[in-house]
């Protein structure tokens, strides 16, 4: 049975990736940059969450519902600030700088109204673990959460791609900005709704991961983020399954590779993995073929 | 007054002037020809008119409505489409989502559903490749989507930039008889081209574009027999 609670743990430790490698994936495929600040976003969303109910006590729900606004309007602002000013900037690593920037902008906040030493966070899950085979499998009931908000948010962001007009109009955004300017798209608002979701799933995943793992510092979102770079990059970054596939397996990886192998390397281990699936497939598993225009 | 008017418009690349002040207009219901040498600056202006770059001086009047500061994903449903340089279609979506993307404006699913039908009436081979990528198309395919495609915004007006870039004689020929047919249903078109001769052909006037001046114009007819542009522009 340990093997299947492996399993298990790996998929839903996978899914978190997922969701955070989705506002990536999102991000790197509309907007073409890379949002290293995505990863803290995720420990944003995890404080406001935290202050909410512990300090002034609202009920959980309350509280991921205000964190995902929080964020999402976060998410906006740093696009709009210190994205946007820089979209036509003759050199991409001018915005790339400024994510990392950002990221330290954030930690650093955190750290002056937090301090460094890690909370503890309450979960906010309460539905009871799933009990199988006669007792012998408990699957807990955040894992359980944390599953099927993967496969909603998948469900639902494909639908909205495919079958809404801002969905559309990512699509056109994602493939020439230009051209899409020329059908009547709003490229700059295409981009800020996409900042928007992004962040909404970051505060999503950040409320999972520490209702998962309890422990809340101003670092928390860093290798998670970084992780979930990984699992965007590992399924094709601009795919959306491609995300979800990414995510799963990279969470696969980790945890088999913790329990069998070596809890120290598993980390090493999985950037190994993306070694060995870029050498094979240099644009990830379901990561475009066709290459792409300058 | 004029459907289009062009106020000594002034565009730079960061230090460098690529427009140095241009004036000219088109009227309703007329195709023009802006003709010149590659790196003249036609695109450029196009560019300019639908407000994918901002110019540093001048003014873009359509329709009586000064439209130089009005952002460029407005203007397609004030009635102005453009076919830009290379196609640009998108690749890695279908030829009918393409079409579909070109009504993007359009909220009235009757008018969409009707304009795609005049569409594959007259582009039969986009039907037939509606479910094709539009990046494995022939570059004439593309071409011909890039076309159905501003046309699917119901405008009172095209700007199309170079269409006949890179395509067999036979191809350039049957492009220019979409043109001729957006003319005849009333459509104002703005032409710029590299092909002087197919242009002036099918132009009512034309201007000459010079690195970033316009230097000559006037009745398309006659610059067909003007010594000059011979020498420049018609090769002979
Ligand atoms: N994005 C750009 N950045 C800098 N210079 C440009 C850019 N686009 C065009 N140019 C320059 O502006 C001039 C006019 O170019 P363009 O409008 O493309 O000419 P045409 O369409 O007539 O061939 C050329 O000298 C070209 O090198
Ligand atoms: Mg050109």
């Amino acid at each position: 049975m340990s093997f299947i609670t492996y399993v298990i743990s790996g998929i839903s430790l996978g899914s978190v990736y997922a969701i955070i490698a989705l506002g990536y994936s999102m991000v790197y495929g509309i907007a073409k940059m890379l949002n290293f600040a995505h990863g803290d976003v995720i420990m944003v969303g995890g404080f406001v969450v935290y202050s909410l109910t512990s300090s002034m006590g609202m009920p959980p729900i309350v509280a991921v519902v205000c964190s995902m606004i929080f964020c999402t309007i976060l998410g906006v602002a740093i696009e709009r600030i210190a994205y946007r000013p820089l979209r036509n900037a003759a050199s991409s690593l001018a915005v790339l700088i400024t994510a990392i920037g950002i990221s330290y902008f954030l930690q650093n906040i955190a750290l002056i109204i937090y301090g460094s030493s890690p909370k503890i966070f309450s979960s906010v899950i309460t539905i009871p673990p799933l009990k199988l085979a006669d007792g012998a499998l408990t699957i807990s009931g955040e894992t359980v959460v944390t599953i099927a908000a993967c496969i909603v948010i998948m469900v639902g962001l494909t639908l909205f791609i495919n079958k809404t007009k801002a969905g559309q109009a990512m699509l056109a955004v994602s493939e020439d900005r230009g051209a899409a300017s020329l059908m009547g798209i709003n490229v700059n608002g295409t981009i800020a709704l996409t900042f928007a979701i992004g962040s909404a799933l970051a505060a999503v995943a950040g409320v999972l991961l520490c209702s998962a793992y309890p422990s809340l510092s101003p670092y928390t979102g860093a290798m998670p983020g970084i992780k979930a770079f990984v699992a965007a990059v590992f399924g094709g970054i601009g795919s959306i399954p491609g995300a979800l596939i990414g995510g799963i397996l990279l969470g696969l990886i980790e945890a088999l590779s913790k329990a069998y192998i070596s809890f120290q390397l598993s980390d090493a281990i999985v950037f190994a993995a993306l070694i060995v699936v870029l050498l094979v497939r240099p644009t990830g598993i379901l990561g475009r073929q066709i290459q792409e225009k300058v | 007054m004029a459907m289009l008017e062009v106020k000594d418009l002034q565009v730079y690349y960061g230090l460098i002037q690529a427009i140095k002040g241009v004036s000219f207009e088109v009227n309703q219901g007329e195709v023009i020809a802006l003709i010149g040498a590659n790196g003249a600056g036609k695109t450029t202006i196009l560019h300019t008119i639908t407000g994918l770059i901002q110019p540093k001086a001048g003014s873009v009047i359509f329709e009586g409505k000064d439209i130089t500061k009005v952002p460029g994903h407005k203007i397609v449903s004030m009635g102005m489409a453009h076919v830009p340089e290379g196609r640009r279609v998108f690749a890695n979506l279908s030829v009918y989502q393409n079409l579909k993307m070109g009504a993007y404006i359009q909220k009235d699913k009757k008018v969409i559903g009707e304009t795609l039908e005049m569409i594959y009436k007259h582009f039969p081979r986009l039907e037939e490749r509606k479910n094709q990528l539009a990046g494995t198309l022939s570059g004439g395919e593309q071409q011909m989507l890039a076309m159905g495609r501003a046309l699917m915004s119901t405008p009172k007006m095209i700007l199309m930039d170079e269409p006949s870039m890179g395509l067999s004689p036979l191809l350039v020929k049957e492009v220019f008889s979409i043109i001729e047919y957006c003319h005849e249903s009333g459509i104002t078109i703005l032409l710029v081209e590299q092909n002087a001769k197919m242009a002036l052909g099918i132009a009512d006037r034309a201007y000459v574009l010079e690195t970033g001046n316009i230097t000559m114009s006037g009745n398309a007819a006659e610059m067909l027999e003007n010594e000059d542009v011979k020498k420049a522009y018609l090769g002979v």
